[in-house]
């Protein structure tokens, strides 16, 4: 059985979504590929680097560096001849051509793999989060998105993979692309960040967001987060969102401030190792999850909690 | 110009989610079932369209139970202007679904097609895209602005990092995302006239499309329970707390 990775990258950097997919890879066989696209000169080489990896499969064209998905699962479609199993990290990226290549390839997608079972049988939430639902598949192959924080990361050097061009398909596109608008931080991102200050609706406004959250989260090194109700009310960027539409992630800490803990949300964060809330309303649902709940007004808290931490 | 709306009849968001003790799925007998929010906001969109004069006929199309009527009588409501039943008692898988819109697309020949991002009940975000690809029309995901103008749908997304912004030529399939806009509720005379609207009820077999089941669910079992820790006093405490639990 051959798997094929596609690769989750900045163009600079790795991320570690490819590593940790890598990881479910290597529960269903030691022939794995990965796929680089779009700007691959320094990514390929990581993925070279990467323990337990084959070869390194790149391709290059604009339509693929501005992530189109039709350009991209054309890419995969060609070379899918080789694979049993196409496994994609879990992001908004992934999520966008996976299902278009299981589409083309006329068979299922499994959405969100949590865990492999075997070559054929794996565990993915549905409902929020609420239940796990394993299935077997009958399709001759498989196209999984790989959920990253339900795996550990295979080590990113000692790998010495062959790295080699494929021909990038020629695709009539209908799709433009205009423009990017994207969110620039020197903090560590979400889905990889050790700890996560996530903020909710009582921060009240932007300024509030910033002014309270980015103190906190410079001390610790941490990203920052948002319920949906911060995320539309515009006290943070849309990527901040955690939850059931959101980021799924799951940081050694994660501190809750001002979020009642809706399911949606919790369905985003819950398997952090360690989670604090901090909450005026004792009753607040976030509380039934916490290993450590402060009931006390974020005004008060944040600032003293930014103190005590030296 | 015309508008395809698939939506899909679900558990409401709000009611608490049961794991049968057979381990064979979840609970759906007597509960609230509603329709999926991002069709909800696919259906406000497009009415948003028809209202600017862009758009002149929304259908909205629901693959499902007989039951799914309410819903599409839910999307008549806010503003289709007809509903389709595909009727079956199969719970079809998305790769089936998008075959069958693919057919009534065939039929319907709309220039648009407007869905959910994702159903909260599967949680698979996969429907719009397999659409997509099957019609070979473009596709743009995650929608949190949609304009049409001169033949293009231009489409900002929200993606890893922000935003991206996307023309795609029509016909083509936007799938919504949370905030392209909020659902109206519908007004008791437009639930009223929605009564009258045209609402053509289809059997599966009608379109003669393959929907045959691809996965087996092996089972549907409740994920480990978090139970809540302890309160702390102060923020000392809480950090003294953290330091012994090593996580600072
Ligand atoms: C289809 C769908 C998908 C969704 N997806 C997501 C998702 O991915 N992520 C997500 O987060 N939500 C999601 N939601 C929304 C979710 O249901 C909740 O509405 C949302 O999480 C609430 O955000 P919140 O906790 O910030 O706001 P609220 O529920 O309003 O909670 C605010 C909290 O702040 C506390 N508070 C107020 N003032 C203070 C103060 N001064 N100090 C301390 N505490 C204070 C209050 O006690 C309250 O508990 C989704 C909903 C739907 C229908
Ligand atoms: N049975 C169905 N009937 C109508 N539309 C559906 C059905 N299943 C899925 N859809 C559409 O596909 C979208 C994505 O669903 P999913 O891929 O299952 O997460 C939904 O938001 C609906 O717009």
């Amino acid at each position: 059985m051959a798997v094929l990775v596609i690769a989750d990258h900045d163009g600079a950097h790795l991320r570690d979504t490819t590593l940790k997919t890598i990881a479910a890879a290597q529960t269903l066989s030691s022939d794995i590929d990965v796929l680089v696209y779009g700007e691959t000169s320094a990514v390929a080489a990581q993925a070279a680097a990467a323990e337990g990896v084959r070869t390194v499969l790149t391709a290059e064209s604009a339509e693929l560096k501005a992530d189109i998905a039709e350009a991209i699962s054309a890419l995969i479609v060609s070379v899918a001849g080789g694979y049993d199993v196409i496994a994609v990290p879990a992001t908004a990226s992934g999520k966008n051509f996976a299902p278009r290549v299981a589409a083309a390839l006329d068979v299922s997608i499994i959405s969100d793999v949590v865990e492999v079972v075997d070559g054929s049988t794996f565990v993915h939430p549905i409902y929020a989060g609420n239940a796990l639902e394993t299935v077997k598949t009958s399709d001759a192959k498989t196209v999984l998105t790989v959920r990253p924080t339900a795996f550990k990361p295979v080590a990113a050097t000692g790998g010495s993979a062959a790295v080699e061009a494929v021909a990038v398909p020629a695709v009539a596109l209908k799709t433009r692309f205009v423009s990017d608008e994207k969110v620039v931080s020197d903090r560590p991102e979400l889905g990889s960040a050790k700890v996560i200050v996530s903020g909710g609706r009582a921060l009240g406004s932007a300024d509030e967001f910033k002014g309270v959250l980015e103190p906190l989260a410079d001390k610790l090194g941490a990203a920052v987060g948002a319920s949906r109700a911060a995320v539309d009310a515009g006290y943070a960027p849309n990527d901040y969102q955690v939850g059931q539409t959101g980021k799924v992630v799951a940081p050694n800490l994660y501190i809750a401030i001002g979020i009642s803990g809706a399911i949606q949300h919790l369905a985003g964060m819950k398997d952090s190792k360690v989670i604090v809330a901090i909450n005026k309303d004792p009753e607040a649902p976030i509380f039934q999850i916490a290993d450590y709940g402060l009931v006390e007004d974020y005004k008060t808290a944040i600032p003293a909690l930014t103190k005590a931490l030296g | 110009m015309k508008i395809l709306v698939p939506v899909k009849r679900v558990l409401d968001y709000n009611v608490k989610v049961r794991v049968k003790t057979d381990q064979s799925g979840v609970d759906l007998a007597n509960v609230k079932m509603a329709m999926n929010p991002f069709d909800e906001i696919a259906v406000e969109e497009a009415v948003r369209l028809k209202e600017k004069g862009v758009v002149t006929e929304i259908v909205a199309v629901s693959i499902g139970v007989a039951q799914c009527e309410a819903i599409l009588r839910t999307a008549l409501a806010m503003g289709a202007d007809r509903g389709i039943l595909v009727q079956t008692e199969d719970d079809l898988e998305p790769l089936a679904v998008a075959k069958v819109l693919k057919a009534v697309a065939g039929d319907e020949t709309p220039d648009l097609v407007l869905m959910g991002k994702q159903a909260i009940d599967g949680d698979n975000n996969a429907t719009g895209q397999m659409l997509s690809a099957l019609l070979d029309w473009p596709q743009a995901t995650f929608a949190s602005k949609v304009e049409i103008e001169g033949g293009e749908a231009r489409v900002t997304r929200e993606v890893d990092g922000g935003l991206q912004t996307l023309g795609v030529t029509l016909p083509a399939v936007i799938t919504t995302d949370l905030r392209l806009n909020e659902p109206r509720y519908a007004s008791l005379p437009n639930i009223m006239k929605a009564k009258k609207k045209p609402l053509d009820t289809k059997a599966l077999a009608d379109y003669g499309v393959d929907t045959a089941a691809r996965l087996s669910v092996v089972k549907v079992t409740e994920p480990p329970k978090r139970s809540a820790g302890i309160k702390v006093a102060s923020a000392d405490e809480l950090v003294a707390n953290l330091k012994s639990a090593g996580v600072l």
